[in-house]
């Protein structure tokens, strides 16, 4: 049994948003932005983070709750995706994200856990994870890539230096469903397309999204864009519960007189970043959604995978989910 | 602390404020305005305005050390009231401290189990406002205004056991018993929102729960039971 308790901290737990981004001010890169925990307190209790402040967002009202707008919905960022997975608006009409949330770790993970902090959760690489000193961690090797490291989990996309993937099973319904992420700091507010949230190692290798320090991720906007589309979201992983995805995949199909007329796709667990598909909707425009099409986008999707040594399935599972995702099952 | 010690405390306190009712308290310096101060009051002065000095740290909210901390919106104080099991109860508790750790070793509420503390077995398990929760990856100080139930807190008026628990034993739910107070509350949790559960839904609900005996099947019959009215 673990006695032992989390390296000392100051704890913070403002109810206004401008009060939090104050203390972001104030404490730049010694402050951590607290929304479950469920990832904080892992990176806390083995002493790999040590934070000197701690921001708990969680009694920010503002940051919580599903609102319908003019075009589509908001969500805050504080909301819990047990709360996104049961609310009726996002179930009827942007399902994708309802479908993604209910996969998610486990019941109480999903009691406590939020929709900003799974998007902006870092990744699971385990050598990165345990404290040893890779790239991303600031040091200059990568650990997951030698002839005998244990890569299953790690990336066949995009990876330049850092092998680690993006984790976040709703951040590809994200992707899919086109949202906007609301980030806000001291100096104002700021909209970014979700594809350009997340980022790589050849943009920034210490991060897997566009926050700084002093940013804070407020809301999520959903355009009804792909409100009531055709959804499909399907999460490959060892474990039904707590695991994390080897491969996810969401899409978006607008379907018309059996043709795709439209169509957006991401794939997660296979680069640093949810994988957004372009080729593939340009492959599936204007095709009549049937298991040819399937397969010619499934071959369309992984084209130019990157394995590692003990990957290589990753790209048939790939190739899979993407075609299942077209045909609709 | 004895009651008669902290009464004894003040007594001792106060005594100068009777012998000057409406002047403020005195503090060492100012009492030097006292002409008459014998020996033995400036030594007692001594002696306490030094262990003030030295309290001050651990004081909750006191100046010194965490003036910068209280002057800034949301800061939190270390003594705070906790609702648990219907009572509210009062504990010091370090900003980085979990719900586990505060129930299990502040309170003495050692039904909630800690097993991985990394919110990946489900054996410290409660409910929060009714919903079930991981203990180890809750800030205590995050559920000040929320009510915590634990496995304790589960018993009838006088003393007996909940409808989920009898089913346990009905059904020789547990093996070495360490998991099962955190699967009856994530059950406990279930029949609230949902009395009548299909199949699938127990067996989702309870998917945050691992068992290394593999008792699965005994709490799944235990939870049918339960919902069928025992």
């Amino acid at each position: 049994m673990i006695t032992d308790m989390m390296t000392p901290f100051e704890l913070y737990q403002p109810s206004r948003v401008d009060d939090a981004l104050a203390l972001l001010n104030r404490y730049d890169k010694d402050a951590w932005k607290l929304a479950g925990g469920n990832d904080s307190f892992d990176w806390f209790k083995d002493r790999i983070k040590r934070p000197r402040a701690v921001i708990d967002l969680n009694g920010i009202a503002e940051l919580k709750g599903v609102r319908e707008t003019a075009d589509g919905i908001e969500i805050g960022a504080l909301t819990t995706l047990a709360e996104i997975a049961r609310n009726p608006l996002v179930r009827q009409k942007y399902g994708l994200l309802a479908d993604a949330a209910r996969k998610v770790g486990s019941p109480q993970i999903r009691n406590s856990g939020t929709l900003g902090g799974n998007v902006a959760q870092d990744t699971r690489c385990w050598y990165y994870r345990d404290g040893l000193p890779c790239h991303r961690a600031g040091g200059n090797t990568c650990y997951a890539s030698r002839p005998t490291s244990m890569n299953r989990e790690h990336a066949i996309f995009g990876a330049n230096r850092c092998m680690a993937v993006n984790a976040s099973d709703t951040a590809p319904a994200l992707v899919a469903l086109e949202a906007k992420m609301v980030i806000r700091n001291p100096q104002g507010e700021r909209v970014v397309e979700a594809k350009d949230f997340f980022i790589g190692p050849s943009v920034d290798i210490t991060r897997m999204t566009i926050l700084t320090p002093k940013d804070l991720l407020s809301a999520i906007r959903i355009p009804s864009k792909f409100a009531n589309a055709q959804f499909y979201f399907e999460k490959v992983s060892d474990r039904e519960a707590f695991d994390f995805a080897l491969v996810n995949v969401a899409s978006a199909t607008i379907v018309k007189g059996g043709v795709i007329e439209q169509s957006s796709i991401a794939c997660g667990g296979v680069e640093s970043v949810p994988r957004h598909l372009k080729v593939v909707e340009d492959v599936a425009r204007g095709e009549r959604q049937n298991d040819a099409t399937a397969k010619l986008v499934g071959q369309a999707a992984v084209r130019g995978a990157a394995p590692l040594n003990y990957n290589q399935f990753k790209i048939v599972l790939m190739q899979n989910l993407v075609a299942r995702a077209i045909r609709g099952a | 602390m004895s009651k008669n010690k902290i009464n004894g405390g003040c007594k001792s306190g106060g005594g100068k404020n009777r012998e000057r009712p409406g002047e403020e308290d005195l503090s060492l310096f100012s009492s030097a305005r006292n002409k008459f101060i014998s020996r033995r009051d400036f030594i007692k002065g001594v002696i306490s305005s030094g262990a003030t000095i030295a309290a001050l740290g651990y004081m909750p909210g006191s100046p010194g050390l965490s003036r910068a901390r209280a002057a800034s919106p949301g800061a939190v104080e270390r003594l705070i009231s906790l609702k648990v099991n219907g009572r509210t109860r009062r504990v010091d508790v370090l900003p980085q401290e979990t719900l586990a750790m505060t129930l299990r070793y502040k309170l003495g509420l050692t039904g909630t189990k800690l097993s991985c503390d990394r919110g990946e077995c489900g054996a410290c398990t409660v409910l929060i406002d009714d919903v079930a929760h991981y203990s180890c990856t809750t800030l205590t100080h995050s559920v000040r205004n929320r009510s915590i139930t634990t496995i304790e807190g589960l018993e009838g008026p006088s003393g007996e056991l909940h409808p989920v628990q009898k089913a346990f034993v009905e059904e020789l739910g547990p093996q070495c018993g360490y998991c099962t107070p955190g699967q009856i509350m994530s059950a406990v949790a279930l029949l609230k929102e949902n009395p009548h559960p299909t199949r699938e839904e127990i067996l989702l609900s309870m998917s945050g729960n691992l068992c290394r005996c593999g008792s699965y099947d005994h709490y799944f019959r235990a939870i049918t039971r339960a919902a069928q009215g025992g």
